[in-house]
């Protein structure tokens, strides 16, 4: 691996780490639909060509594939488009991978937003909120190279069924190389008093870095959590949070209904009832067009960010 | 087909591929190769086969199309404008926010498509239940569809293949833009295709071969399928993806391209834009 800092793609940190495991379990096997050359998995190809399936532009059987693969030790870790491998292959994922305990690792790439030119048919904002619905499952969207590079070691590791999230293009590094992560436990980037931001995904967590800087001006003091793991939900860090600081928001790059903030929200409400927000498309179908556009069209900038704290911190 | 015709229709593709090619070099990046390989289906549809009516675009008894590549967009939005459907500017907000003409086809934005596609395989499906509600309604108008080769691969396209043929949809003319081409490479390598009329043969189909690029090949082709009246009609088209344009003739990477100023300027001095 290069130093992940140097990555101008996520999808070759994806694609580099998958090598790195690849090279000590010859039961780690790659696949695709078309899009090798989209999600990175190209890397893969070339360093593993027998180890690469690529089933064509067939996302359904590719999932099937998988399955069945896994039920023979193998650990296939299957990509294609999010709203694809949420949408196209849902069924064969919740029965053939999920129902049937097989140790299918599902990769949806250009999550939310990110699809920019490819529109709405593309553009995933329900992939989360279909993949958490499925008991068990484990349901990730990372947001910088590190992260990406150490969870995509943990889901190897994990026995069973995940779903991630991977933003493709562009890249971004948060954290030190040394930063630990762990499926299932919260970071907290920034501490803070006055109210809390839960983000999620590259697109995410950068305007919810950007919105605390913002807040921080105007006196506001805001902890930033990267919620990387939407399921199972760090129950605990929301817990001590929502303690400390009284208000929450969520930032997430899809759907309000069910996703990061739907998860907070339902355990919020029925365990410790607290000021909330939730900063997500709301109820509507993704377009094309630049994610600058985007972002401003479905509201999910630091502004909003900044608008739903404030909104909470006055009351 | 009289050679005046077929020099007509010609001409008439030389303008599509030079609109598209603009309106995708406005943007600067896009679906180049699988526009480009069927302009020529497209033009022969839309000038010397369709009844469809750009003031009436809903028009009852038109006849529909279903552009199941949806990422072909381009090259019918540019047709679409020569036509009138809407104005030929619109052509340079493609793909730009709130544009009418977005990458994939939209049913709902752009007067004159018939269905939204985009997710691969399904386009064929809905142009059963559009050639369905045709006899239905007892109109005697005839449904088009075009679908990839890579997209082929999708199961649900064998499913509507099966569903077509149970329901002797005759009035259902599908082509399948067989450029040998698709993403990671060609489609022999990936998930091939082999036998392909085949394949539609046995699944109940009339099946038809033949160069995707000749309008008098087109026509008789067309005719042809016409004759069927209880049986759906595929015609494979041999084609060349990124057809007739300098840049992206026949190149893998054609798919979804970036198009510099350059490139641009290159490949219309090549079509002979402003020529007549
Ligand atoms: C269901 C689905 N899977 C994947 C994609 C992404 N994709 C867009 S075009 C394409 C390749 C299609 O190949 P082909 O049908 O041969 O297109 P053409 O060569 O005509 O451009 C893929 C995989 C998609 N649009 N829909
Ligand atoms: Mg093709």
């Amino acid at each position: 691996m290069k130093k992940l800092d140097t990555y101008a793609d996520m999808r070759a940190v994806y694609a580099d780490t998958l090598i790195e495991i690849a090279k000590d379990d010859d039961k780690v096997v790659v696949m695709d639909a078309d899009l090798m050359a989209a999600n990175g998995t190209k890397g893969f190809k070339d360093a593993y060509p027998d180890r690469m399936i690529n089933a064509g532009v067939a996302e359904a059987n590719m999932v099937g594939v998988a399955a069945g693969l896994a039920s023979q030790g193998f650990i296939p870790f299957a990509s294609t488009f999010g709203c694809f491998a949420a949408r196209r292959a849902y069924d064969q994922f919740f029965l053939s991978a999920n129902y049937a305990k097989q140790n299918v690792k599902l990769v949806g790439s250009d999550p939310g937003v990110t699809a920019q030119f490819n529109g709405g048919t593309h553009m995933p904002f329900c992939d989360i909120t279909l993949m958490r619905v499925i008991p068990n499952l484990v349901v990730l969207d990372p947001c910088d190279t590190v992260s990406l590079h150490k969870l995509t070691k943990a889901i190897y590791e994990y026995k069973g069924p995940v779903y991630m999230r991977l933003h493709r293009k562009g890249a971004t590094t948060i954290y030190k190389d040394d930063q630990e992560f762990e499926i299932g436990k919260g970071v907290v980037i920034k501490d803070g008093t006055d109210v809390t931001l839960i983000a999620n995904g590259l697109v995410m967590v950068t305007e919810a870095i950007k919105a605390e800087k913002a807040l921080a001006a105007e006196g506001i003091s805001a902890a930033v959590i990267d919620m990387h793991t939407i399921k199972p939900l760090d129950e605990a860090l929301v817990a001590e949070y929502a303690k400390k600081t009284g208000a929450i928001v969520t930032c997430e790059n899809g759907q309000k209904i069910g996703g990061l903030g739907g998860a907070v929200s339902e355990y919020l409400s029925e365990n410790m009832p607290t000021l909330m927000k939730r900063v997500a498309v709301d109820d509507v179908f993704g377009e094309v067009g630049t994610q600058d556009y985007l972002q401003e069209r479905f509201g999910l900038t630091s502004e909003k960010i900044v608008e739903a704290a404030k909104s909470l911190v006055k009351k | 087909m009289n050679q005046e015709k077929k020099q007509d229709l010609q001409e008439k593709a030389r303008e599509v591929r030079i609109e598209t090619l603009k309106s995708i070099g406005h943007l600067g990046v896009g679906h180049v190769g699988g526009a480009m390989s069927i302009v020529e289906v497209l033009t022969y549809l839309y000038y010397a086969e369709m009844n469809v009516n750009p003031q009436e675009p809903r028009m009852n008894d038109r006849d529909r199309l279903v552009l199941s590549k949806g990422h072909a967009g381009p090259a019918l939005y540019s047709i679409l404008a020569m036509k009138g459907f809407f104005p030929k500017e619109w052509l340079l907000t493609l793909n730009q926010g709130g544009t009418n003409l977005p990458s994939h086809c939209d049913r709902n934005r752009t007067p004159g498509i018939d269905m939204t596609t985009g997710s691969l395989g399904q386009g064929l499906s809905a142009a059963v239940g559009i050639a369905l509600a045709t006899r239905l309604n007892k109109t005697d108008n005839r449904v088009f569809a075009i679908i990839g080769d890579g997209e082929s691969q999708e199961g649900q396209n064998w499913e509507a293949a099966m569903s077509a043929a149970q329901f002797k949809l005759g009035r259902l003319i599908a082509f399948t833009d067989y450029n040998k081409m698709q993403i990671d490479g060609m489609t022999e390598d990936i998930m091939d295709l082999a036998a392909l009329e085949n394949k539609w043969e046995s699944f109940g189909w009339h099946a038809q071969r033949i160069d995707g690029h000749d309008f008098e090949a087109l026509a008789e082709a067309v005719k042809r399928a016409k004759e069927e009246t209880d049986r759906p009609s595929m015609i494979v088209l041999d084609t060349i993806k990124g057809k007739g344009c300098s840049f992206a003739e026949n190149k893998l990477g054609s798919h979804n391209m970036p198009v510099s100023a350059d490139d641009l300027k290159e490949a219309l001095a090549a079509l002979g834009e402003g020529e007549n």
